[in-house]
């Protein structure tokens, strides 16, 4: 069976959930390595690793390959893709997967598909677009086929792998150091689930008024173990941190629940959350085009109807 | 400081896209056609940073059909001063990987400092195009950024990366990707259109600048959309009106679908 090259997304040293994810779905077409990239690798995620199904563990553990911005990672992978001949590399769909994706490519003569949203076992790709309007199947015509996967497109399933560690060094070349990472602020975290992960993301826009309305989506978020997010009318004025834009221009989310919450529905703000499974939208314009997506709406104030779903969701978990 | 800002000319947000029938690529006459608007905050800053500098070129660079000369006049008219805009029919339906290259070949050895670039394009949203150029010319890449310094021959960013900030240097030349945030594009004025109209646009054909026709088209994508169909209509929602209950009704609708 051919190799499957899984990139590993950790933070912290820990494995994400969009990597347990991609191996779940190499699990269907090959057979899956995983790709570590970077300090900090433990036994713990070896395991994990192991645990959905990592025969092998290519673990690029210098500082250095995370101290230049995306071309490291590229040129790790493309020596790998080299040595290997995978059938296929699987990367998380985020901003910067994206960008080593797109290295990774030119690097290896291979063609790119971005934002999948599964993989059929013949490498054929599915992906969402114009806004979840139109759903199309492609696939790669040239070298190793790499995709992008959007993160929350598969349920992780557990299938024990070896997780054999397999060291590996790349000289980088110059053009790869030519870019220095001088400084990091990590994101704060907060208690709450990733954004781009939670299975219930529950959003506020500008309908929330202040930073302080904020509070009942929070509280709701906090009910349903959900991430919040806003729209960016929100965040723009100052409501909530940008960090927690969904959107065209924010993080795209494909959660269980999305639940909006005083947003209208603008376009960009669709192009973030429109491949949810479910959408429940409140607002008190009943002609607000976020009721076009959503499978249950309310037509009201916010203030009174969020504050109410969370006594009752509390009730009703107990 | 000699600039390039990469444009592209993409339906209207807001117009209804298809696929054609035919050959699997955007219908692009049914729709209405604009400036990516994430282009414009590379062209803002990269007028920012000229006029911070006291003179320098800011050069707008796109590929594409006739009518994205449009794309380019109008960002000639927000005060760049010259356009590049390669057109050829063998381009049409490149993918990233024959864009990137397309624009690689047309940008190297004209001796720009910065070449810019919008975060994504509205309609391919891929935001692949400035990695896939940086690897390609061999510089240093400093995209998703937010804050931007040029001092000397050294540029400085503040990247939105995936965990958080990132403080990133490089010496140019070097690509430049901006986000949305970084900056609030300005509106062409009256004197900015009229002005654009005399502006200097370079057009260049495939072959002036290199190009390998094997490479590019759709003939030279390395990737094929094989069908398509419009999403399977979703069952339409039910959508109430709030009378004290509607919280709870929320709720109960959550339990029916078994989320709770
Ligand atoms: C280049 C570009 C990129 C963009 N990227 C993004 C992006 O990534 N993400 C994004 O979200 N937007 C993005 N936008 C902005 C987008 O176009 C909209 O402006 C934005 O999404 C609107 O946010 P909103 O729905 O919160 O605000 P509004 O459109 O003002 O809607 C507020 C809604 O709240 C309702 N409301 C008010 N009070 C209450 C109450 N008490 N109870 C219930 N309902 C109430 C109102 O009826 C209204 O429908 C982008 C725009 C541009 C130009
Ligand atoms: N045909 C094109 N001509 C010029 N620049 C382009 C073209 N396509 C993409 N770009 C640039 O690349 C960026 C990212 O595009 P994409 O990777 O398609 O999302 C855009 O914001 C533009 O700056």
């Amino acid at each position: 069976m051919g190799e499957v090259l899984v990139l590993v997304d950790a933070a912290d040293g820990s494995v994400k959930k969009v990597t347990t994810e991609l191996l779940t779905l190499a699990q269907s077409l090959g057979e899956p390595s995983a790709v570590w990239i970077g300090p900090g690798y433990t036994d713990a995620a070896g395991a994990t690793l192991g645990e959905f199904g990592a025969q092998k563990v290519y673990v690029a553990d210098s500082a250095d390959y995370i101290n230049h911005p995306v071309a490291p990672k590229a040129e790790v992978l493309s020596k790998l893709v080299a040595d290997q001949s995978p059938i296929a590399v699987l990367i998380g769909s985020s901003p910067e997967g994206k960008e080593v994706a797109a290295r990774l490519a030119v690097r290896t003569n291979s063609g790119i598909i971005t934002d999948a949203i599964g993989i059929a076992p013949d490498l054929t790709a599915t992906q969402s677009i114009f806004g979840g309007a139109t759903v199309v199947q492609s696939k790669v015509s040239a070298g190793t086929p790499i995709i992008t996967v959007r993160p929350n497109s598969t349920a992780p399933v557990a299938n024990a792998g070896a997780a054999t560690r397999v060291d590996v060094s790349v000289e980088l070349s110059a053009a790869a150091k030519s870019a220095t990472i001088t400084n990091r602020a990590a994101a704060v975290k907060g208690g709450r689930p990733e954004l781009t992960e939670a299975a219930i993301v529950v959003s506020g826009g500008r309908g929330v008024g202040a930073a302080e309305g904020f509070g009942v989506i929070e509280d709701l978020a906090d009910s349903l173990g959900a991430a919040v997010g806003a729209s960016r009318a929100a965040t723009d004025a100052g409501y909530y941190p940008h960090a927690f834009q969904v959107g065209q221009t924010g993080k795209t989310v494909s959660p269980q629940l999305y639940i909006a919450n005083g947003i209208s529905g603008a376009i960009q703000h669709r192009a973030g959350m429109q491949t949810s499974k479910l959408i429940v939208a409140v607002n008190k314009d009943a002609e607000a085009p976020m009721f076009e997506l959503a499978d249950f709406g309310v037509v009201g104030d916010l203030f009174t109807v969020v504050p109410q779903l969370t006594e009752e969701i509390k009730k009703r978990k107990g | 400081m000699k600039i390039a800002v990469c444009v592209k000319q993409v339906p209207d947000s807001w117009a209804e896209k298809k696929l054609r029938d035919g050959d699997s690529l955007l219908d692009r006459d049914s729709v209405e056609a604009v400036l990516n608007e994430l282009d414009e905050y590379a062209i803002e800053e990269a007028l920012q940073i000229t006029e911070a500098q006291g003179g320098g070129e800011v050069v707008i660079v796109t590929m594409g059909p006739e009518r994205a000369g449009e794309a380019v006049r109008k960002a000639l008219s927000m005060g760049a001063d010259s356009g590049i805009h390669l057109v050829d029919a063998s381009l049409a339906g490149s993918d990233a990987a024959g864009t990137s290259y397309a624009l690689a070949k047309l940008l190297e050895g004209r001796g720009f400092d910065l070449i810019m670039f919008g975060s994504e394009s509205t309609d391919a949203r891929m935001s692949v195009v400035p990695s896939m150029v940086a690897e390609r010319l061999g510089l240093p890449q400093l995209t998703f950024a937010n804050k931007v310094e040029v001092s000397g021959g050294t540029v400085t960013i503040d990247r939105v990366g995936d965990y958080g900030i990132e403080t990133i240097s490089a010496a140019t030349p070097a690509v430049l990707g901006m986000i949305e945030r970084s900056n609030e594009p300005r509106y062409p004025s009256f004197k900015g259109i009229m002005a654009a109209k005399k502006k200097p646009v370079e057009t260049v054909s495939a072959a002036d600048a290199g190009i390998d026709a094997g490479a590019v088209g759709t003939s030279g994508s390395w990737s094929q959309v094989n069908s398509f169909a419009a999403r399977p209509p979703k069952a339409a929602g039910v959508v109430v009106q709030d009378e004290g209950a509607g919280g709870v009704a929320i709720a109960e609708f959550l339990d029916a679908q078994k989320v709770l």
